[in-house]
């Protein structure tokens, strides 16, 4: 089986896959908007295109967004698995897999809570979700 | 009192739709274009614009013996070719030439071409492709489940899609599939992306398209029977990252261009006689209905499933059976716009009776970009 897809790191978002090789979820936050974050990774803000940007740590908690349950054929993957949104506390929604967790409509509810967890591609860490441990609070 | 100032005056699609591997895409735009040129009496040389998406324009121009003092290779998705005829309109009104070429050509099914048509994004493979949604039917699928959850839309509405769209497709003989389906037969097929099942999917074909604008003036020099722009259309993106859309629920890009249409053109909702609205998968008309203000936000499902759109229904969508039926070369705007014209025309197989105004409206990519315009037989209004 061939391997799973490794990203293409570009300049403006290497801190990013650095931070996940750390364990850390980083995201830029905008200091005109008041901290907002937003994603995907830029060095400037999409809402109000200042440069005054930050990079901030997310808590790592989140909740399933919406999903799909992909049955057609990925690189690295075994059909079916679970393609997911996640909304994250801090407001921003990413793509991820939902780990620890069967790919079936019954056990992927949506609002779900879901955290961060990564997953180790050669030296790469992606980051990755599953849902929260003690978290049907 | 408003007057046309554009045209359509030359339409036409390729020789045969499905799959035709005795060409190649660069052949099959030729083929279209040929065609349309024939529909209305017109040879390269009277070509002054050309226009095309996913393609490079001026191989297009090369390879059909056109010399072009304008042209345009906006290429955002299937809906480019709605985009670029908006464009053409504005550029003859503008007088940067008088007589413009729109074609399409994509060999979808037997992958003779070099290239794909949609230009790869750098932040969506980098932050979605490496989670495995690497297609079309599970990228565009990805915000459904909450927008069901939102808004009510159920399964079996989505399935009640692809029915009625069957049913549209049972009229065109060119059509792709033409057998009538059942909610249960979509419901049964093939798991693709949950809850996407097959029948809820585009086909995959060959096929091109092609249409000739020129100014209203000029138009009654055709053969044709000119279909009129009314308005100046609309058109909106929101990007290639589907994750990042601002609502799952309904399309930024959808709204903003459909108001523009409208606006544009002065009319209201029930003016609408044919609607065509692009559906790579069969949530597409739902959003559409709903994000062009045909119903409100969460109506959409309700609304197909309970016959309005089918034939007989109050408001005549996708006739041609739609991407689900038709056929679908991967852009499939175009098609949507050749059946508009053909319902204008008064000539389409499922020809909707005394049909004097047709919104088109697409969407490129997996909700990026969208566009949308107004086509009528009026040329006063």
């Amino acid at each position: 089986m061939s391997e799973r897809q490794v990203p293409t790191i570009y300049p403006e978002t290497r801190f990013y896959w650095d931070g996940a090789k750390e364990g850390k979820l980083l995201l830029n936050a905008c200091t005109p908007c008041g901290g907002k974050a937003y994603f995907p990774p830029r060095p400037f803000c999409p809402t109000c295109g200042s440069r005054d940007v930050e990079v901030i740590e997310a808590s790592g908690k989140g909740t399933l967004h919406s999903y799909i349950i992909n049955h057609l054929p990925a690189p690295g993957y075994e059909p079916p698995f679970t393609v997911a949104v996640v909304m994250l506390e801090e407001g921003v929604k990413m793509v991820s897999n939902i780990l620890d967790c069967p790919a079936e409509p019954e056990a992927l509810v949506l609002d779900m809570p879901l955290e961060v967890t990564f997953e180790q591609r050669g030296d790469i860490a992606v980051p990755q979700f599953r849902p929260r441990k003690g978290g049907a609070a | 009192m408003s007057r046309a100032t554009i045209a359509i005056v030359g339409a036409a699609e390729t020789t045969r739709l499905g799959k035709v591997p005795e060409l190649s895409q660069t052949g099959l735009h030729a083929d279209a274009a040929l065609n349309a040129m024939a529909d209305c009496g017109l040879t390269p040389a009277d070509i002054d614009g050309i226009a095309t998406g996913g393609h490079d324009v001026a191989e297009i121009a090369q390879y059909l013996g056109i010399t072009p003092s304008w042209y345009d290779g906006t290429s955002v998705g299937g809906c480019s070719f709605i985009t670029l005829v908006r464009h053409a309109a504005a550029a003859i009104q503008q007088g940067l030439c008088t007589t413009v070429l729109v074609t399409h050509g994509e060999s979808g099914r037997s992958n003779n071409r070099n290239h794909r048509p949609i230009f790869p994004s750098m932040q969506q493979q980098e932050f979605e492709s490496i989670y495995g949604p690497l297609v079309p039917p599970s990228r565009f699928t990805l915000p459904v489940l909450r927008k069901m959850k939102d808004d009510g839309l159920t399964e079996e509405q989505l399935a009640m899609v692809a029915v009625v769209q069957r049913e549209w497709a049972a009229f065109h003989p060119r059509a792709t599939m033409r057998d009538p389906i059942t909610v249960d037969d979509v419901l049964t097929s093939k798991m693709i992306a949950y809850p996407f099942r097959l029948l809820m999917c585009c086909l995959v074909s060959d096929g091109g398209g092609a249409l000739i604008l020129t100014s209203a003036e000029r138009a009654k020099d055709f053969p044709t029977r000119p279909v009129y722009l009314r308005g100046s259309g609309g058109e909106s993106a929101e990007g290639p990252m589907i994750s990042q859309m601002e609502s799952f629920s309904s399309s930024r890009a959808f709204r903003l261009s459909g108001k523009a249409a409208f606006e544009s053109a002065d009319i209201g909702h029930s003016d609408v006689d044919h609607l065509m609205i692009y559906d790579a998968f069969a949530h597409l008309p739902v959003y559409g209905l709903e994000d062009l203000g045909f119903v409100g936000r969460g109506e959409g499902g309700a609304f197909i499933a309970e016959g309005n759109t089918r034939p007989g229904g109050k408001l005549p969508l996708n006739t041609n059976g739609g991407g689900l039926s038709y056929m679908h070369s991967g852009m499939y705007g175009m098609y949507a716009l050749q059946e508009a014209v053909r319902q204008m025309r008064g000539i389409s197989p499922a020809q909707v009776e005394g049909a004097k105004l047709s919104v088109v409206h697409g969407v490129g990519g997996m909700f990026s970009a969208a566009a949308t315009v107004v086509m009528t037989t009026e040329e006063r209004w």
